[in-house]
């Protein structure tokens, strides 16, 4: 063995291992932890950036049972996620499975699908602003092909929130399907072989070996779809600022108004701390039940 | 299956896929040849899906409607010190995480993973009163400085690829007489080029898409971002003249289209190794 000199307290591993992790651990208690703490301290009061009052729960109280905005936009952003994450989900799955089949020009159409992902979010809202113009926009003429009626897409209640999730299916070739098939790519070809030499038909390959091996995938991007529902903001605010009569209030776009242009940051805080204990629970929920249908390999069932 | 059956199954793939991807393709195609447009048959035919005559005087045009330089400046200045803090602190981080023990490094690694998932509205306004507090509302340090810090996504994905560089490395650069830092410089840095070009295209990215940051904390014109600058040039106009609108999203889209197809090998394969948890 080398001779070492006797070792002071820095040259231990563990103390350098700590340093390095430092940067991040003082970000996280400066930028994370602290804040989180004082978000909960100013949603116990009333604070217009000059003026502090304690005034306990009541901004809870008030948004819980006197706020229909916030109902709304609850309603909204849950009628959103529920709609557009399931079918994005089964979308960049299906996207995901054809590109998996050995075609010709696999990667040119992966660049395709990946694209509009790669817009950003604001030049996005703009593109889609267009496409869904009621007189003149693409998506009205494809329609008028077939001899539908023009729709009012951003100016008609009834239909601006599909709107919203007809734009967010147009996201399903990015990094959601990327992962699909990257777990595709990750089955062992022996599994599908032994499926065939037991005679399963291409859907019962699909059902009972594909599906149950892509179940940790899924769960992943379920749990960061829901997540991301609640995220919406710069195509609501660059859109249709949240109209008609609010039926583009994402929860993400109402909290940013009641702090940064109605300036009542105890509000905005306990609505912020309201969205955190919601996907606390949902996600905890989505844990538990993960048990039943998630499958991880090299796991005795 | 039959070779018959086999190349109609084959065939059937490929009109799906190309049926997919034209749907895909037409926001973008739309907004190209809109972009493309001459002001007066925009005017008299707006709907028109393939122009009479193309012209490409819209860029220059929106190039000089609005103070774009600048808004083109201080974006790539935010993300090019941004990306910098975030390759430069993930894997200072990283190294940290994967080659040494201590205590409670488990526990601190759970946290970051857990700080994905935490909603950014929790830590909003908090971090606005510091920066306020601190005078740096109105200026690029709030949207800069927290990259310095490392971010749970970027420390996972450089951590899950130094576990798979051989300890032997360190361990012949330490008989050699190498300290930590050193090892970290001249040997993990530059054998980990793969996955800094990942995290620093995905930094990239972030920031120059970033809109809700600099919304908040950019007041002056003169530091508008992309994002934020291209807005205004929505609401100047109450007519909106879509072409030049267009012809300006083109104008911040394009850079992410040239990274992406320099880089995406690597784009993709850390997409990937997030989303399989790093197997």
């Amino acid at each position: 063995m080398v001779k070492h000199r006797p070792r002071s307290l820095t040259s231990k591993p563990g103390f350098w291992g700590f340093l390095f992790v430092l940067p991040w651990l003082i970000g996280f208690v400066v930028f994370t932890a602290g804040p989180m703490l004082t978000s909960f301290w100013i949603s116990l009061n009333l604070y217009d950036l000059h003026s502090m009052e304690f005034v306990g729960t009541e901004n809870y109280r008030r948004l819980l049972f006197q706020d229909e905005i916030f109902w709304k936009s609850v309603r909204v952003t849950l009628t959103y996620a529920v709609v557009s994450v399931p079918l994005g989900i089964c979308l960049s799955l299906a996207l995901a499975v054809l590109l998996n089949q050995n075609v010709r020009g696999q990667r040119l159409f992966r660049t395709f699908f990946y694209m509009p992902s790669l817009v950003p979010s604001v030049a996005s809202a703009l593109l889609w602003g267009w496409v869904f113009n009621a007189d003149s926009g693409v998506l009205n003429q494809g329609l008028s092909v077939f001899g539908l009626p023009a729709i009012k897409w951003l100016q008609d209640q009834n239909w601006t929130l599909f709107a919203f999730i007809l734009m967010s299916l147009w996201g399903s070739g990015g990094p959601r399907m990327v992962i699909f098939l990257a777990g595709l790519q990750g089955i062992p070809d022996s599994y599908m072989e032994a499926a065939l030499l037991d005679g399963a038909t291409a859907w019962q390959r699909f059902r009972r070996v594909t599906l149950p091996l892509l179940s940790p995938v899924m769960f992943f991007n379920l749990v960061m779809g829901v997540i991301g529902s609640f995220q919406v903001f710069t195509s609501a605010y660059v859109m249709t600022s949240g109209g008609p009569n609010n039926a583009t209030m994402f929860y993400a776009l109402y909290l940013f108004r009641n702090g940064f242009e109605y300036f009542k940051m105890g509000k905005a805080s306990a609505l912020a701390w309201l969205l955190f204990a919601f996907l606390l629970l949902v996600t905890g929920v989505q844990f538990l039940v993960a048990k039943r249908w998630v499958h991880y390999e090299g796991e005795a069932k | 299956m039959s070779k018959g059956a086999k190349s109609q199954k084959a065939i059937l793939t490929l009109v799906l896929l190309i049926a997919l991807a034209s749907m895909f393709a037409i926001p973008l195609v739309w907004t190209v040849l809109t972009s493309m447009k001459s002001a007066q048959e925009f005017a008299k035919e707006p709907e028109r899906f393939i122009p009479r005559h193309f012209v490409f005087d819209n860029f220059s045009k929106a190039w000089n409607a609005l103070p774009f330089p600048i808004f083109v400046r201080n974006t790539v200045v935010i993300a090019v010190l941004g990306t910098f803090g975030q390759v430069l602190s993930s894997s200072l981080v990283a190294y940290g995480f994967s080659r040494f023990r201590f205590k409670g490094r488990n526990t601190l690694f759970g946290i970051l993973l857990a700080t994905m998932m935490l909603p950014s509205q929790i830590t909003m306004i908090p971090v606005f009163l510091i920066w306020r507090d601190l005078g740096a509302i109105d200026t690029f340090i709030p949207l800069i400085a927290p990259s310095f810090f490392g971010s749970a996504f970027s420390v996972f994905l450089v951590r899950q690829f130094l576990l798979g560089i051989p300890t032997e490395l360190d361990e012949a650069a330490t008989i050699d007489g190498a300290g930590y830092l050193r090892i970290w410089w001249s040997v993990l840095l530059p054998n980990s080029g793969v996955v800094l070009a990942t995290v620093g295209v995905f930094a990239f990215f972030a920031n120059w898409d970033a809109f809700e940051g600099p919304l908040i904390y950019l007041n002056s014109p003169d530091h508008y971002t992309l994002s934020v600058g291209l807005r205004m040039f929505q609401d100047t106009d109450g007519s909106t003249a879509f072409e030049q609108v267009m012809a300006a999203s083109l104008i911040h889209i394009l850079p992410t289209i040239v990274i992406f197809f320099c880089a995406q090998r690597y784009f993709l394969k850390g997409i990937a190794t997030t989303g399989l948890g790093g197997r």
